[in-house]
């Protein structure tokens, strides 16, 4: 250990900690930014109105398409409603969205990070602010290195204020689907509406202008584990913003590659001009290979193909490729595309699958429920005339938006068994007929009695059915019935 | 001092060193981004907010107790407050309405359900066990034997004033000790026993006099249990023809209880619980399935 390491630590934590470096990127316009924009319209228009549009699911139900109400526990997403007990279809959602990812990365590369993960969208969006604020790179360069002044200080707070605005929005847009959007409307600007709002839009107007006013690339650089899996799950087949250096390398200024042309030496298409660099919003130099800070955007393709065009050379030179095509034409071979492949007809396959689980589920939906939990204590209970008696906790749930009856039965007992319903008097035949009121789940002690002398075996499988009695609807359960043992 | 450090730059990585090494390897110099240093900062300004605004370091005797005068015990008791004020809407409705008229209405039946097994648990297990199937001496409220009887009003009497309690209003039904206090004799005891028995579909003793037991029976006990066994329930006295008996069915416990009668006592709950828990207990009990 030399004795400057003493001088290198005291003092200056510099060497320890170091700033971020601040990014500046530059706008570009093209095919992949056009995209971009068009996607960011699709995507934030979808989250901030989604909230608005209605839907007419008739009286006493909420007629807001989208709406995740946690006061009645129920999720409503256009014609689906769904109760607690069905969250397993978020399950499937949750499938689903990952394979999805998995499969994009399959077919290329981080398309998410690039054009749909919200970082990347608000993000985006904040610079484009920022731009009409404060001017591109170079201006927004200068801008930093001034010395405070009015001008600087306007534009700033001009800049902020809007970043700000947009911020409050989206946290505004979140509590919207949590309650009817246009009555949380007025109640935020009349200062009725639950703490709870206040707190969540606080929440997240403060994440939004952190994270894309200020985070940026650090969020996926540093925060953010998918550059990681990703990493992972990539292959060699994958289509990745790539630079082709099989046609870019040598690189040089246009000068010098145009006189090293004429001297019959080998040049590449790089002009050096480091536009794929000042364009990127992680500002990575993409011309160094594939590596963890791309977002794989797509906007150092449009700064170079512009600069291509310009200097008369075909577009492409950084464009979605492979590894394994610029081997291929390193080795003189003709590029391939293998989009369809083992790996991606296995994740198109399970998103299938799941997706027509989910479907058949959601079509085939059943609108009574019953669930029966039997008594443990006591399992049974014998009367003074020999017969036995179990009891049940019985649940039925009406999910549908009016009154409905269920005529209760237990099938798999002797005749002459007795079904009686606590708080339930209207029977018919000796069946309990029990009303659940519109889009509710009602719990009812429901009593079984053996006939006297039926010397029943310790357990007896019933089938616990109710069946509706306008539509006809039917929906059965298991249990068992519980007897002394005998010997 | 800067020029005193040669910036020594590792050539593969790109990346200067810190100027550490061990046996030829040298320690490269990756800064940790600064924001996580203030990030850190940050922690720590917040730990101090806290020890200002919240109950932290302990004292000999007592604590600091932060300047927001938070106190989990004291948030406790008022959530506790706020749980019974807003039971009071049901609770209120329960004392309004008649027994028979709580299980019409579903909320209601479903508030008093959840009370009295709340009740249940906390007053009555200890002695007729958590699903209410007793246990010797203490009687079984799930089948449909009942000493008192077991209608809705029956049961919320019994819960009301106990039995054999301090209460004045409480029932009492006392079986005398036939064989302790010299009523009968020995033989009496087991004659009217083994009669008992015999009417129960027991097994009885052989030599044993049933006839006598059977004038033994209508002399002595006929009066509260009835000519035919059937019980009373005005004076508490069990069937003696039911499958269930409280204090053992075979025929020594029923020797036992004519020779020395055990009789069971039940607190009274009118002062001890409001009177929608003692409702609600009575809805509860009854809907066990056994209620008449």
């Amino acid at each position: 250990m030399s004795t400057d390491t003493h001088t290198q630590g005291g003092g200056h934590d510099d060497e320890w900690f170091a700033s971020a470096k601040k990014i500046y990127p530059m706008a570009t316009h093209g095919l992949f930014r056009r995209i971009k924009w068009t996607l960011l319209f699709i995507t934030l228009g979808i989250y901030y109105f989604l909230p608005f549009i209605r839907y007419d699911r008739g009286p006493n139900a909420p007629n807001q398409a989208v709406l995740i109400d946690m006061e009645g526990r129920r999720g409503y997403f256009f014609f689906i409603e769904i109760w607690p007990q069905e969250v397993y279809y978020l399950t499937g959602l949750l499938i689903i969205a990952a394979v999805a990812l998995f499969l994009m990365n399959a077919v290329a590369g981080r398309l998410w990070c690039g054009y749909l993960c919200p970082q990347t969208v608000w993000t985006d969006l904040f610079l484009w602010v920022e731009r009409k604020i404060e001017g591109d790179r170079r201006e927004r360069i200068a801008l930093d290195k001034e010395s405070w002044t009015f001008g600087k200080l306007g534009k700033r707070a001009t800049k902020h204020f809007f970043w700000l605005m947009i911020a409050w929005w989206t946290g505004g847009a979140w509590v919207l689907y949590f309650n009817d959007a246009p009555t949380l409307v007025w109640q935020l600007l009349t200062f009725q509406a639950p703490m709870i709002a206040y707190i969540w839009i606080a929440i997240l107007t403060s994440t939004t202008y952190l994270l894309a006013g200020f985070m940026r690339e650090q969020v996926c650089i540093y925060m953010c584990p998918w550059p990681r899996i990703q990493a992972a799950l990539t292959d060699e087949k994958a289509l990745n913003v790539t630079y082709r250096w099989d046609r870019g390398e040598p690189r040089g200024s246009l000068k010098q590659n145009k006189k090293l042309e004429k001297q019959g030496m080998p040049a590449g298409d790089c002009i050096d001009c480091f536009q794929c660099f000042q364009v990127c919003p992680t500002g990575v130099d993409i011309r160094k290979g594939a590596q963890i800070d791309c977002i794989q955007c797509g906007l150092c393709i449009d700064a170079c193909d512009n600069i291509m065009a310009k200097v008369g050379k075909p577009s492409g030179l950084i464009g979605y490729d492979t590894d394994e095509n610029i081997e291929r034409r390193i080795e003189g071979k003709e590029p391939v595309y293998e989009i369809v492949r083992g790996r991606t007809i296995a994740y198109a396959g399970i998103i299938a699958v799941v997706g027509a689980i989910m479907l058949a589920t959601l079509l085939n939906r059943e609108f009574a429920d019953i669930s029966v939990l039997h008594d443990r204590n006591p399992v049974f209970v014998e009367q003074s005339d020999g017969s036995v008696r179990n009891g049940y906790t019985v649940r039925l749930s009406n999910k549908r938006r009016h009154d409905r009856h269920f005529m209760l039965h237990v099938e798999g007992m002797p005749a002459e068994t007795r079904v009686e319903a606590v708080g339930v008097e209207e029977t018919f035949a000796g069946r309990p007929i029990i009303n659940v009121g519109p889009d509710t789940t009602r719990e009812v002690r429901v009593l079984v009695t053996s006939p006297p002398g039926s010397e029943l075996p310790h357990s007896t499988p019933v089938t616990f059915r109710i069946t509706e009695s306008v539509m006809g609807e039917v929906v059965t359960t298991q249990d068992t019935f519980k007897a002394p043992e005998r010997d | 001092m800067a020029d005193i450090h040669d910036k020594e730059v590792d050539q593969i990585s790109g990346v200067e060193t810190t100027g550490h090494e061990w046996d030829g390897l040298k320690e490269l110099n990756n800064p940790l981004p600064r924001w996580w240093l203030y990030l850190f900062y940050v922690t720590i300004a917040w730990a101090v907010i806290y020890w200002v605004l919240y109950p932290s370091w302990p004292l000999v005797s007592s604590y600091t107790t932060g300047v927001l005068g938070s106190n989990q015990r004291a948030e406790a008791l008022a959530a506790l407050e706020e749980g019974i004020a807003g039971r009071s809407e049901f609770a209120d409705k329960i004392v309004a309405t008649s027994l028979e008229d709580i299980s019409k209405d579903q909320q209601l039946l479903q508030f008093a359900m959840a009370n009295g097994k709340a009740a249940f648990g906390d007053n009555c297990a200890p002695c007729h066990g958590n699903g209410g199937t007793g246990a010797e001496g203490y009687p079984n409220l799930q089948d449909d034997t009942w000493i008192w009887g077991g209608t809705l009003d029956d049961i919320h009497t019994t819960l009301l004033y106990g039995i054999r309690s301090d209460h004045e209003d409480t029932r009492i039904g006392d079986m005398p000790s036939f064989g302790k206090d010299e009523l009968l004799d020995k033989e009496e005891v087991a004659q009217v026993s083994n009669f008992v028995a015999s009417r129960a579909g027991l097994e009885t003793k052989d030599g044993v006099d049933l006839a006598a037991g059977e004038t033994l029976y209508v002399d002595n006990c006929a009066a509260c249990h009835g000519d035919n066994l059937e019980g009373i329930q005005e004076v508490g006295a069990p069937s003696l023809m039911s499958a269930s008996y409280l204090y053992g069915k075979t025929l020594e416990d029923i020797t036992a209880q004519v020779h020395t009668a055990r009789n069971g006592v039940m607190p009274p709950w009118v002062d001890r619980l409001d009177e929608a828990t003692v409702k609600s207990l009575a809805v509860y009990v009854h809907a066990f399935g056994g209620g008449q």
